[in-house]
């Protein structure tokens, strides 16, 4: 049931953010609610259900996009073998972090941490979403054993921290020089892309990466501290051209010359 | 197959519901016209919480914003792309011309960026100015009433320049710019290029009690679920039926053909309703054509009738000849001083906040015409590619590439807002070879014949591309900016992205007063039949440096109201 919490605490904040709001976005927070309550009723159902349920509400799919996801999370490729691999390998490429993250305005996350991100899920539906790099993965998962029973004579996951830090300094650094890179580093780069944009599109990444926005607000310009810091400053003559948001409220009117009078 | 016939007569049969089609909606129905409205995709209404994405984040997809189902990313609000199952089109021999379709109420207008340029005096008079290309039959003066009345109505921010050929108009204030775009300002006017405030249709100020106003998301690409954007179902469909105008909506309704009788005079048209694969007939007095510039052309080729054999409206053989897309090229930077940005919520409107219209006199420079600059960067969301090749902008800071662990998450962050992007749209020259055509050998899964592209760029658009990338590396360099990516030299076009790229095609059914030389007249009513009008891209008769929106509305209003006063004086 962790999807519950997940969900509930993104809804609160954007509550939070809309009180104060305009009427303007009233409609929206009803809807936000809609999906609170919608959450609240279906508490009984199995996680499963439940997660179907919320991406058949919360994206915004067309019937024939959902049918094709739906097709995808109910198919698995990867084996579990490969997957325990993927896992290893994404806690190699972003280690759990121990530092409290986050920042003023949303709660502290202990972030950093690949399962919690769903970087494994994340992979495991791209793998189905995006075929051509089915036997790139699969190849490179298995090249990863091939060359540790060769090395260390045992399998990636039975090796040591260390002896799989050892594997990944071979392979983790393209070799800026060369026109094509090997096999095993193409594979390496695609696994690092993956689990490094699985995890700055999860919530915890998110937060961690220390974006702001996707909430209602009102933009009233670049911060000032910040302005001062890049030496940039608005031009006195471009003022008049900018909305005073004390009057965004006020139906707009223009004098003949198109000069906004209201 | 039997045809489903509707008993009901309408006024106006209206075929597409985007900006075009939207337009004539509104102002026929708000006549008390009875209209009809086919469109070829489903309903759609940003406010309904089943279809928004609006707010949505990336983790509530299990492909975290990927492109691999919408083209955009799967946000954004277009049901479509330039690739859709069981819809083909072809190219004829090396011809490699992109077509996108949106695929629902409201068209394309669901996720395009909203950038709202009036056409200036020069742009209607191309021809005089270099001899290239055509003059259309109307000017600025007579299409400015209605840019006026589409500024109120819609809404549209920006500032007044007293620029010769960007018009002012009635606007809304702008939005202040972001921090990459003041740097883009630094480095552009350092190199003698205008900068402007942006003029984009998003409320920055409320125009009336019936919509919402900018919360600010930059999320106008995902349709606005408080209509404080333009789309055309939300700002002038609904209000049309708000208002109690007679409006029926026929959603998943592909339309195969116009109808005609005796006289060579339509009848309505023929669809295909997706659903049950049936074929049904709606009678109007009048057809209004508004199914984006090469949709419209396939339908006139394939209305093909004793009365008009070679398809209607094509007696001058020109339905689907001069089709051309903006010219288009994108580069991206580096600016180290962004790096290690200070966090705030950048969001801003769904577009950029300021940009450079075309600033140049041709008579000094090697190719015809002019492009504007549009900017983008800054905090954004992130959405899946962000964090792709971590750092990768390391090797200008004489850093290591590559490596795993925590490093890497300082990398990220250190990066994050620091790379921006300007991209060229600028204007071509319209070619009577370069068109859309039936292909007789492939049919939709509609049983309706497909068109076939043939188009070339010409060294004007290649030049102008030319002098896009070098105008973008003097500016990146002004402003303290590492350029990103080589050059792109005569192998690559320059940089052009291929014709279709920049959604902006149009000209398929070009405006003229010798029905010889052109399929419409000024008021966008075909030469054939008088009962035929077409109120989207495809009578312009050349693009101008501008996204053709505005321009495509204040038309379709000028046209609308002829009809109602043609229905009035019993003309057609």
């Amino acid at each position: 049931m962790e999807d519950i919490r997940i969900y509930y605490s993104r809804i609160k904040e954007t509550k939070y953010l809309t009180m104060n709001r305009r009427d303007s976005i009233r409609s929206l927070f009803l809807g936000s609610m809609a999906g609170g309550l919608m959450l609240e009723s279906c508490v009984s159902e199995s996680k499963e259900t439940l997660e179907q349920k919320l991406w058949e509400y919360q994206y915004g799919r067309t019937p024939e996009e959902q049918a094709y996801d739906e097709k995808l999370l109910g198919q698995q490729f990867f084996r579990s073998n490969e997957i325990e691999k993927i896992k290893r390998l994404a806690n190699l490429i972003l280690p759990p972090t121990e530092e409290k993250l986050g920042n003023l305005d949303f709660p502290p996350t202990a972030g950093g941490n690949i399962e919690e991100a769903k970087v494994p899920e994340f992979i495991e539906f791209m793998a189905k979403d995006i075929p051509s790099i089915q036997t790139q993965m699969r190849g490179g998962l298995m090249w990863l054993d091939i060359h540790t029973r060769k090395t260390y004579n045992k399998d990636f996951l039975d090796c040591s921290e260390d002896e799989q830090h050892q594997v990944l300094d071979q392979i983790a650094y393209p070799d800026p020089k060369a026109s094509e890179q090997k096999m095993e580093v193409g594979f390496f780069t695609l696994m690092r892309n993956l689990v490094m944009t699985g995890y700055f599109t999860s919530e915890v990444g998110i937060n961690e990466l220390g974006y702001k926005g996707n909430q209602p607000n009102v933009w009233d310009g670049v911060p000032d501290e910040v302005l001062k810091a890049h030496g940039m400053s608005y031009d006195e003559s471009w003022i008049p051209k900018f909305v005073d948001q004390s009057k965004r409220n006020d139906i707009a009117q223009w004098d003949e010359e198109g000069n906004l009078i209201s | 197959m039997q045809i489903i016939e509707n008993q009901k007569q309408y006024d106006v049969v209206i075929v597409g519901s985007g900006a075009g089609g939207g337009m004539a909606t509104k102002i026929l129905a708000n006549a008390g016209l009875k209209v009809a409205v086919v469109e070829a995709g489903p309903f759609f209404d940003p406010a309904n919480p089943q279809q928004q994405t609006q707010l949505k984040w990336p983790y509530e997809s299990p492909r975290r914003g990927a492109g691999t189902k919408r083209a955009f990313g799967e946000f954004d609000m277009a049901y479509g792309g330039w690739e859709i199952d069981g819809e083909p089109y072809i190219q004829i021999g090396n011809s490699k011309f992109d077509w996108f379709r949106s695929r629902m109420l409201g068209g394309r207008t669901n996720h395009w960026g909203r950038i709202s340029l009036r056409f200036g005096p020069r742009d209607f008079k191309g021809k005089d100015r270099d001899g290239l290309g055509e003059n259309w039959p109307i000017g600025y003066e007579d299409i400015r009433p209605y840019y006026d009345k589409v500024d109120k109505l819609i809404g549209v921010f920006g500032s007044k320049e007293n620029l010769y050929n960007e018009p002012d108009g009635y606007f809304l204030p702008a939005p202040k710019p972001r921090l990459h775009e003041l740097y883009y300002k630094k480095g552009a006017e350092k190199s003698g290029v205008k900068v402007i405030p942006s003029r984009l249709s998003i409320l920055t100020k409320r125009i009336s009690s019936d919509r919402g106003i900018c919360f600010y998301c930059n999320q106008c690409s995902r349709s606005c679920s408080v209509y404080a954007d333009f789309s055309a179902g939300s700002c002038l469909i609904f209000p049309a039926q708000k208002a109690g105008g007679q409006v029926d909506l026929y959603v998943n309704s592909m339309v195969r053909e116009v109808e005609v009788n005796e006289e060579g005079k339509a009848t309505g048209v023929l669809f295909i309703n997706k659903e049950d694969r049936k074929e049904y007939r709606i009678k109007g007095k009048v057809v209004v054509l508004a199914a984006s510039a090469c949709s419209t052309a396939r339908i006139l080729l394939n209305s093909k009738s004793a009365q008009h054999p070679n398809g209607l409206g094509n007696s001058s053989n020109l339905v689907g000849k001069y089709l051309h897309d903006s010219t288009g090229s994108d580069r991206m930077a580096f600016v180290p001083e962004l790096m290690n940005r200070k966090r705030y919520n950048e969001d801003g409107v769904g577009g950029m906040h300021l940009y450079s219209p075309w600033w140049l006199d041709n008579k000094k420079l090697d190719f015809p015409r002019g492009y504007h600059i549009e900017v983008w960067g800054g905090l954004g969301m992130p959405s899946y590619g962000t964090g792709f090749n971590p750092n990768d902008l390391n090797k200008y800071l004489g850093l290591k590439v590559g490596g795993y662990g925590n490093q890497l998450r300082e990398d990220v962050k250190k990066f994050y807002g620091s790379v921006m992007g300007m991209s060229g749209r600028g204007e071509s020259i319209a070619r009577e070879d370069n068109y859309c055509e039936i292909d007789p050998t492939t049919l939709d899964e509609f049983g309706i014949p497909v068109l076939r592209f043939n188009y070339s760029w010409s060294d004007h658009e290649r030049k102008q591309a030319r002098h896009m990338h070098n105008t973008f590396e003097e500016i990146i360099e002004n402003m303290g900016g590492v350029v990103l990516g080589n050059k792109p030299g005569a192998d690559r076009d320059y940089g052009l992205l291929n014709p279709g790229r920049i959604i902006h095609e149009v000209g398929t059914t070009r405006m003229g007063s010798d029905p010889k030389q052109s399929v419409v007249n000024e008021f966008e009513q075909l030469h054939d039949a008088a009962n035929v009008f077409i109120v989207d891209a495809g009578p312009f008769v050349s693009q101008a440096d501008k996204n053709p929106t505005w321009t495509i509305m204040a038309l379709s209003w000028r046209t609308s109201e002829f009809i109602i006063q043609e229905l009035k004086k019993q003309n057609i």
